[in-house]
Formats: structure tokens, C-alpha cells, sequence
């Protein structure tokens, strides 16, 4: 349950941000070229102890690397057995033409050594093949069970130097763990690094909880839970274990998120067959009614300037997106295609909106402008829902359930990300089926 | 006068377009059918002899139909037969539709089912309302029959 804050580190030694890189990676378009990386095994300096040398980190880093680079789609990694050059020589300056030949395009290289106390040093250096220059180098100091972290940091730089986005990788992702059969499921709030390592469960299944949400700021969780059979929004402390009653409403509070700051709660709250949109101040206790029309009004989103607020309403007769000022006028409806629209949820960017369409039967993740405009489908199936923007706006998670039988079985609900280009659609691994994933911000970022 | 005239055809005529722009709005925004509530009885359990627990609603809606009237006049003359008793009604959606959109739904369907009691004499007092979404099907199958089972509001006793 408690976290430990993760604390790592970095300078940077030497950088040559002034070299021009001739290779770069476009982001912009649907990858179908990705670029060929080869990433070297780390070396381990003579300060490396034995116990450390069992870990074998100047392997699993790497590998680690590798993993989030071509899971992210941009990126082809090339074939360890085709490296000529050892690691420690690479390290210290590769003979760009082996790598030429073997057609990579840039390579990453690192070395690892033991400081005083006990912290670990992990230096990486990100070379041009083609221009046969150094790109950018950093070290990073942690802990040595703490390796995944810098695994995660490293790939971050990598893909921020060779696309010149941020990255994603330093991040987790909060869901909720289903098992047990579908009439009486058993739900459970989990929390994982991105890549599916690391899963810890922070609630029991003793009731049902649903749609947890990070706070971009923190490591507060807001999430909605059955607790004694009172369906209410909570907020939960995922250092601590600690959880509190979000406000005291005389009826079912659901749908929560942050605000960008991380101040606020916005939510829905039902009262006598009619749902409107709230906020709660975390600190003032103070709450605020933002809508007030007959009709449901759920799935609140702020923009991430914390000035608008994207939601789902049918007050047309049918579910549909609308935007509105954070004090709840100037509200205006911006899905106008064919279908019902629901979950939009504002890119981190702020430009985009994604949401959930039902059209025909089929669900779709897509993606519209904040006016409305430029409405892109991203992938289409049985049913899927519930976008959730990595902390650089290229990517999002969502889950994806299949049909069950006429007995009730065969179906599940599994994590799935795709690029907001709609490609690199992949499936995100978890022990248990999984649903209404959260994704943080940056971790390194807080 | 032939100027007001004018005005007035306009008007009207501006009144048909714009009514005109509406239907068609409304027909192409309209994805499934308003008469598929479940009319069998196959899930349904009984608070006591002819009193069925649950009604059923139609996708997307949560007006009662007239079958769902029916049931709750008869639970409506239990209850008032019975009044020590109190009852929460639960209200469901079908999984064909966003969760939290379908907590609301679950809410708005049960408090129709309540408000319908409430008109027939029970007082609010005696009756809870939760939703549970689509959280709890009645049957996990997915077609449509089974999904006409699960959009629904229960009866369930709760002394």
C-alpha cells in the first residue's frame, strides 16, 4: 500500500544539444518507417560489487529501453547479435561505421558504476550514426533496485532528443482489477508502472469501486466506491492508504476527476432522476453547482488550462459532448456527428478532445478539436471506452470488453493503448481482466 | 396588412424549416429502437404472489411503459397492504452504453419506478433509490434479449 517516493537524481555531464541531428523522428504522421535503433548492453565498471553484478542491470536496462521505444511504435530495435563494437568500446566512442552497417541509425550505449553509499551511477550516451555525433548524454543516481525508474527516465530523454516531444514513460497507470463472473464481479482498484510492471492492488474487492482517476499533481486518486452500499466519490491517498468521503451529498456522486491543479473535484451528483456537474474545493470543503438542467449531465473533464470544461449531456435527447466555461455558462454543444457521444476528456496538450462514440452498434475511441471540428476515429469494436491521455498527448489508453456467451461467458475487459495517429494499437498486460484505466502525469514531473 | 401577411408566411415558413432541420437532426441521431423494452418474465421474481419486483425500460429511455405501470400499481397496492414495509429500488442499464453515463441512467430509471409509487399513494420515506449502472447484470449474456433483461429497476425489501 505505501509508496515509497522515488527519489533519482540526474545531472547533465556533457551535452552537444548544439550538434544538428540529421535523424529525427515525425510523430505527426502514423509511423509505418520506424527508426532503426540499436540499443547496446551497459557495462559494468570495476566499482561494481558482486551482489550487484547478480542483477544483471547492464542487461535489463537496456532491454527495458528497447521495450518502451518500439512499444511506442516509432522505433525498430535491432538485433543484439549483429552488434560488433563491445559496449565499454561503444561507450566511449563507436565506430560509426559498424553501426552504419548494420543499418542502425542512432545507438544508445551506457555504463554503469557504484558511488559512495551505495548509489548507482547509469550514464547513457544517444549517438547519430549518420552524422557520426554524440546527440546527448546524462547520468542518473538511484538506488539499484530502483533500475526500472531509470530505465523509464532514460527512455524518455531518448524519445524527447529523437522526436523532440516529451516523453511518457516515467509514468503509471491506475485501473480497476476485475475478476469472478459476470453477474457477481469482483472489482479492485490497481495501480501499475506504464508497462504493466509492478502492479500493486490498493483495495481488497470487498466492494465495488470504479473509474479511479490520478491527480496530475499528486499522489491522490480519486475514485467511486459502494462502500456500505453508498455509491460515493473518494479521494484516496496511494502513499498512505488513507481515503476520505468527497462531500456530503444525500445521493449517489460519481464520475470524478482533478482538476489541473489538483484543487478541485469535478463529479456528477443524481438526485430525483437528474444528474448535474459539481465541483468540490479538497482543502475549503467548498462546493459549487456548475449545470443545472433536467437532463444527465456526467463525464467531466477540465481543459488543461483549467478554464473550460468539456461533459456529456442528452439535453438534445440523446448523449452528446459539450463544452462550458469552469464557472459553468457559455455552454455550448460540439458533437454534431451521427451516433451518441460520451467521456470526452481533454489532451494534456489542449488541443484535442477524446471521447467514446456509439454508432450502429459499434463503440469507437476518437478524437475532435475542441470546437468540434476534425473529428477522427481511432479504432472501432465491440465495445471499448474510456480514454485516458498519456502525459504527452500522442497516446491513449482505454479498455476493451468482448461479448460473452449466452451463458455469460468468454467475456473481458482488457487495457489497450493506441496512437492518436490510430495506429500502434497494442494490448497492455495485466494478471487480471482490467478496466477504466487513469493515466498519471509524469513522475518526474511532481 | 399585405406586408404583415407576408411576415406571417415567413414566419411560418421559417417555423417549418426550422422544425423540418430538427426531425431530421432527431432521425439521424436516433441509433436504436424506443419499443424494446422486455415484456417476459424470465428474470423476474415475485414480492409476493402476483407482485412482480422489476420493470423494464427501453434502450436509452426511462419512461415506464405501460406494462411497467402496470407492475408498480400492483407493488403500490402491496406496499399499501404491507406498511411497515420498506423497499430500495435499484436501477439498471444494459452494457452497451458508457459507464457513468449508465449510473445516471440506473438512477433516472429506479426514480421513475419510485415517483410512480409515490403517485400511488407510498410515501418517499419508505422507499431508497441506488443505481448500479451496468455493474450488475441479471443476464451476463450479450445479445439483445439479454440486454432488455438488464435495463431495468428492482424492488428489493430491505425489513
Amino acid at each position: 500500500m505505501k509508496y515509497k517516493i522515488l527519489k533519482i537524481i540526474f545531472i547533465f555531464f556533457l551535452l552537444t544539444q548544439k550538434t544538428f541531428a540529421l535523424v529525427s523522428v515525425d510523430i505527426t504522421r502514423g509511423n509505418l518507417d520506424p527508426l532503426p535503433i540499436a540499443i547496446s548492453n551497459f557495462y559494468l565498471d570495476t566499482t561494481i560489487t558482486e551482489n550487484i553484478k547478480k542483477l544483471s542491470i547492464e542487461n535489463k536496462i537496456p532491454e527495458l529501453i528497447q521495450n518502451n521505444l518500439t512499444r511506442s511504435g516509432l522505433f525498430f530495435a535491432l538485433e543484439k547479435k549483429s552488434f560488433i563494437q563491445k559496449p565499454d568500446i561503444a561507450h566511449n566512442r563507436p565506430r560509426f561505421e559498424d553501426w552504419a552497417f548494420i543499418k542502425a541509425q542512432v545507438l544508445v550505449t551506457g555504463k554503469i558504476s557504484l558511488e559512495k553509499e551505495g548509489r548507482l551511477k547509469v550514464e547513457f550516451k544517444l549517438w547519430d550514426i549518420v552524422s557520426a555525433t554524440e546527440l546527448s548524454a546524462l547520468a542518473f543516481y538511484t538506488s539499484p533496485d530502483n533500475w526500472r525508474r531509470v530505465s523509464h527516465l532514460i527512455s524518455d530523454k531518448i524519445y524527447e532528443r529523437l522526436t523532440g516531444e516529451k516523453g511518457y514513460f516515467d509514468s503509471r497507470i491506475i485501473y480497476v482489477a476485475e475478476t469472478g463472473p459476470k453477474v457477481d464481479r469482483k472489482k479492485r482498484l490497481a495501480v501499475m508502472d506504464q508497462d504493466g510492471y509492478g502492479v500493486k492492488y490498493l483495495t481488497l474487492g470487498n466492494e465495488l469501486v470504479l473509474t479511479p482517476r490520478f491527480s496530475p499533481t499528486s499522489q491522490f486518486v480519486t475514485y467511486m466506491s459502494y462502500y456500505k452500499n453508498l455509491p460515493r466519490v473518494y479521494l484516496l491517498n496511494i502513499e498512505t492508504g488513507i481515503q476520505d468521503l468527497v462531500g456530503d451529498f444525500p445521493g449517489m456522486t460519481f464520475a470524478p476527476r482533478f482538476s489541473p491543479d489538483g484543487k478541485k473535484i469535478i463529479m456528477s451528483f443524481a438526485q430525483d432522476g437528474n444528474s448535474d456537474i459539481y465541483t468540490m474545493d479538497i482543502k475549503t470543503r467548498i462546493v459549487e453547482k456548475l449545470t443545472d438542467h433536467p437532463s444527465i449531465d456526467t463525464s467531466p473533464s477540465y481543459s488543461p488550462d483549467g478554464l473550460q470544461i468539456a461533459f456529456n449531456s442528452d439535453r438534445s435527447g440523446f448523449q452528446q459532448i459539450y463544452i462550458m466555461k469552469s464557472d459553468g455558462s457559455n455552454v455550448k454543444r460540439i458533437s454534431f456527428g451521427e451516433g451518441l457521444y460520451g467521456t470526452p476528456v481533454w489532451s494534456p496538450r489542449g488541443d484535442l478532445i477524446a471521447f467514446t462514440k456509439l454508432y450502429k452498434n459499434k463503440f469507437y475511441i476518437g478524437v475532435m478539436r475542441s470546437d468540434g471540428s476534425g473529428e477522427r476515429l481511432l479504432t472501432e469494436n465491440y465495445y471499448q471506452e474510456a480514454p485516458s491521455w498519456a502525459p504527452n498527448g500522442r497516446v491513449l489508453i482505454f479498455y476493451r470488453e468482448t461479448p460473452s456467451d449466452v451463458t455469460g461467458k468468454g467475456g473481458g475487459a482488457k487495457l489497450w493503448s493506441i496512437d492518436l495517429t490510430g495506429y500502434n494499437e497494442r494490448l497492455i498486460l495485466t494478471e487480471t481482466d482490467a478496466s477504466d484505466p487513469s493515466w498519471s502525469g509524469l513522475l518526474s514531473a511532481k | 396588412m399585405l406586408l404583415n401577411k407576408l411576415n406571417k408566411i415567413i414566419l411560418a415558413l421559417t417555423v417549418t424549416l426550422f422544425l423540418g432541420a430538427c426531425a431530421t437532426q432527431q432521425k439521424a441521431t436516433t441509433p436504436t429502437p424506443t419499443d424494446d423494452a422486455y415484456t417476459g418474465t424470465e428474470t423476474v421474481k415475485y414480492l409476493a404472489d402476483g407482485v412482480p419486483d422489476r420493470v423494464f425500460f427501453a434502450t436509452n429511455k426511462s419512461d415506464l411503459t405501460s406494462a411497467a405501470s402496470a407492475t408498480l400499481a400492483k407493488q403500490a397496492a402491496y406496499l399499501k397492504a404491507n406498511p411497515n414495509l420498506n423497499v430500495v429500488l435499484e436501477g439498471h442499464a444494459d452494457e452497451r452504453g458508457t459507464r457513468e453515463y449508465n449510473l445516471a441512467l440506473g438512477e433516472r430509471r429506479a426514480t421513475a419506478a419510485k415517483n410512480y409509487l409515490i403517485s400511488n399513494g407510498i410515501a418517499a420515506n419508505r422507499i431508497k433509490v441506488i443505481s448500479y449502472g451496468k455493474e450488475k447484470p441479471a443476464n451476463p449474456a450479450s445479445n439483445a434479449l439479454a440486454w432488455s433483461q438488464n435495463r431495468r429497476a428492482v424492488t428489493v425489501k430491505t425489513n
